[in-house]
């Protein structure tokens, strides 16, 4: 069995393959320890080969991982076995917003990432999400149920935080603020989208890719004959990744 | 290593140079620690780099002794902050030049006190070393000579004049004749300005001396800029980025020799196909803005994931030492005039336009045999930051893997810079 573990900064995710077929994933919570999280999820497995990606990669190498590779060559090694043709993935985790460009084979041939800010991310979907009073699994089908054009110009979490609450003081409704978060998302997005060029086929992988509004307002931006595409679980295209490096390598 | 290394404390001359002597000496040790985490802890180092790591070690004692023993001859010591300002005048007036300090991020609280935050980290650095008086350089200096080369800089010089008695060379934004003739004149005014500081005159035979001094220094960084083209690479990019910061502070005669004496082992080296890395590490250049001392912290990402910097094109780097001065000129004017026209062809993103340095890059990534370009942009450096789209251009069109980062001093995005910088060498190593 091949073991790819993702340690992001806000989930541990395991993917577990065996004969190139994913038969077994996880999604924890990273906590306070996450290697100690990451040992507790492994310990279900008897793996040939583990590898990791995500932030906590390195520590991981120390302890129990054979290999590490980014999260950039794992997304694009994940988001490749669901979509074979796609050139362009969309990366939205807990702490970046990343575009990947790969080539005809398949290898990373670009990408763009944010800045150091938290801001396009998935930690700011959180904050904004519980600043306006809803769950997170709320958010995107809240703003898809507004059609208000408001808008939050600040790009930095901290100050976007701000601006929603002043949006609240003036009396406008939840659902268009939480509207105008999402575009804000958006519009970073397709800032990095715009400056690295994108194909036809755009795979959207991480945490982010399972929220409705935010899938629906990105397609809608984008021009009608390219396709957006989200697989089944997207938070572990990470993991799934790094597994099949590992089955490789 | 027998002993820890630590950069000696000189607490009683600190005094005397009216410094914030408790919180200067926490950055020391904080220095030293980095320095023995980052420098020392690498394999393979050429031998001879224990000269370096003796000037390191010195870096706030003994050569602050040097200076101040100039300073007792009445001789002047002169702080600058770019490669624009031509340090021969100064070296033939008897004077001492200095690059001073701006690479850290202790000192950008004291400077955030006064100047804007969203300005380059550098120049807060400085400034911010003067107004904690924590940068024994910056309290040696008998003046500071600035240029125009950006509006950060140039704004915050009227400020530092209250700290500390500070010039200003105007730098052409252009490169036309009247560009030259108002550079001449510029040189004209530093040269009556350090003559009169020195009561010295600079003369066609001092001049000649100083011109063979300087080029002998860049000559000797040249050498070692061409070892460095070797695979495997001699000398890791991390001590040579630290020699090239060095040779804005060490004393030029002598670093030249011991450069010289390094780049003999490194020559050695390469007959034996010595490495301080496998042959198949990455092979990265570096492009961009300045790292000034102790602004490690690309270098170190990069060869901590196992690559190696083979070449710095910037100010702190090729920019100050790929040109010559012509050594043929024997009269005061003529050689004034070779100074000019060497000083002209630094390719700062200040000019404008400035395709001669994307020509430049790519002629460094050839002779160093990079396998990819990272370009390094300081935080609001709007010159390096816009040109960056050409060099981007240009490495497109050839092929050549490419990465840009933009970042300052602070260590809050070293994990996603880290994780920018491993994705750029697995795109190298396919």
């Amino acid at each position: 069995m091949f073991i790819g573990i993702d340690l992001g900064s806000r989930t541990v995710k395991v993917a577990a393959m065996r004969d190139g077929r994913l038969v077994d994933h996880q999604i924890v919570e990273s906590g306070f320890d996450p290697q100690r999280q990451a040992l507790e999820m492994l310990r279900r497995y008897e793996p040939v080969r583990v590898v990791a990606t995500g932030y906590g990669r390195h520590l991981a190498q120390h302890q129990f991982a054979q290999e590490v590779i980014t999260e950039i060559k794992a997304h694009a090694l994940g988001a490749r076995h669901h979509f074979p043709e796609c050139r362009t993935i969309i990366d939205i985790g807990g702490q970046d917003s990343k575009v990947i460009a790969l080539d005809a084979n398949g290898r990373v041939s670009s990408f763009q990432m944010n800045d150091k800010c938290a801001a396009g991310t998935g930690r700011f979907l959180e904050i904004m999400a519980a600043t306006l009073g809803y769950k997170l699994a709320e958010f995107g089908p809240a703003a898809l149920a507004s059609t208000a054009e408001v808008n939050i110009n600040s790009m930095c979490t901290v100050f976007a935080e701000s601006e929603v609450i002043s949006l609240k003081n003036r009396g406008i409704p939840a659902s268009d603020i939480a509207r105008a978060v999402h575009r804000s998302v958006i519009n970073r997005l397709a800032v990095m989208l715009n400056r690295l060029g994108h194909g036809d086929t755009i795979a959207f992988t991480g945490g982010v890719a399972k929220n409705p509004g935010i899938v629906a307002m990105l397609q809608e931006q984008l021009d009608q004959h390219v396709r957006l595409l989200t697989p089944a679980l997207p938070d572990i295209v990470g993991a799934l990744g790094a597994a099949i490096h590992a089955g490789r390598s | 290593m027998t002993t820890p290394f630590a950069i000696k404390a000189y607490p009683e001359m600190w005094e005397g140079l009216d410094m914030d002597v408790a919180r200067f000496d926490k950055a020391r040790q904080m220095l030293g620690t980095a320095y023995e985490k980052m420098y020392l802890s690498q394999s393979n180092r050429p031998q001879a780099m224990a000269y370096f790591d003796d000037l390191m070690a010195e870096i706030f004692g003994r050569r602050i002794e040097e200076l101040l023993a100039v300073k007792k001859e009445g001789r002047p010591v002169v702080g600058t902050f770019c490669v624009y300002i031509p340090e021969e005048i100064v070296v033939a007036a008897g004077g001492v030049c200095v690059g001073l300090c701006g690479g850290s991020p202790g000192s950008i609280p004291d400077a955030e006190k006064i100047l804007p935050r969203n300005i380059c980290p550098m120049v807060k650095s400085a400034y911010g070393f003067k107004a904690g008086k924590i940068c024994p350089y910056f309290q040696a200096v008998d003046f500071v000579y600035g240029e125009t080369t950006c509006d950060a800089k140039k704004k915050t010089w009227e400020l530092l004049d209250r700290l500390v008695p500070t010039y200003v060379m105007e730098i052409p934004q252009m490169k036309k004749g009247r560009d030259k003739t108002l550079w001449l004149e510029e040189i004209g005014d530093f040269k009556a300005k350090v003559e009169e500081v020195c009561g010295t005159t600079v003369t066609a035979d001092n001049l000649a001396k100083a011109i063979v001094v300087i080029n002998d220094k860049r000559r000797a960084l040249q050498r070692l800029t061409k070892v460095r083209g070797s695979n495997p690479a001699p000398i890791s990019g991390k001590d040579a980025l630290l020699i090239e910061q060095m040779a804005f502070y060490d004393e030029p005669v002598r670093f030249a020799r011991q450069l010289n004496e390094l780049c003999d082992e490194l020559e050695e080296r390469v007959r034996s196909t010595t490495g301080v890395m496998p042959a198949s590490a990455p092979r990265i250049m570096v492009s961009g803005t300045p790292m000034a001392l102790p602004n490690w912290k690309v270098h170190n990402l990069v060869e901590t994931a196992g690559a190696v910097i083979v070449n710095e094109e910037s100010c702190i780097g090729t920019r100050y030492f790929k040109d010559l001065i012509d050594e043929s000129r024997t009269n005061l004017d003529q050689q004034l005039e070779a100074l000019t026209d060497r000083y002209m062809q630094i390719d700062c993103s200040c000019f404008t336009p400035n395709n001669e340095r994307v020509d430049q890059v790519l002629k460094e990534y050839r002779a160093s045999n990079a396998q990819g370009i990272l370009h390094y942009s300081l935080q609001f450096c709007h010159t390096y930051n816009i040109e960056e789209i050409k060099i981007r251009e240009a490495c497109e069109k050839e092929g050549i893997p490419y990465l840009s980062i933009e970042t300052d001093y602070s260590p809050e995005d070293v994990g996603q810079l880290q994780t920018r910088i491993e994705a750029f060498l697995e795109q190298i190593r396919g």
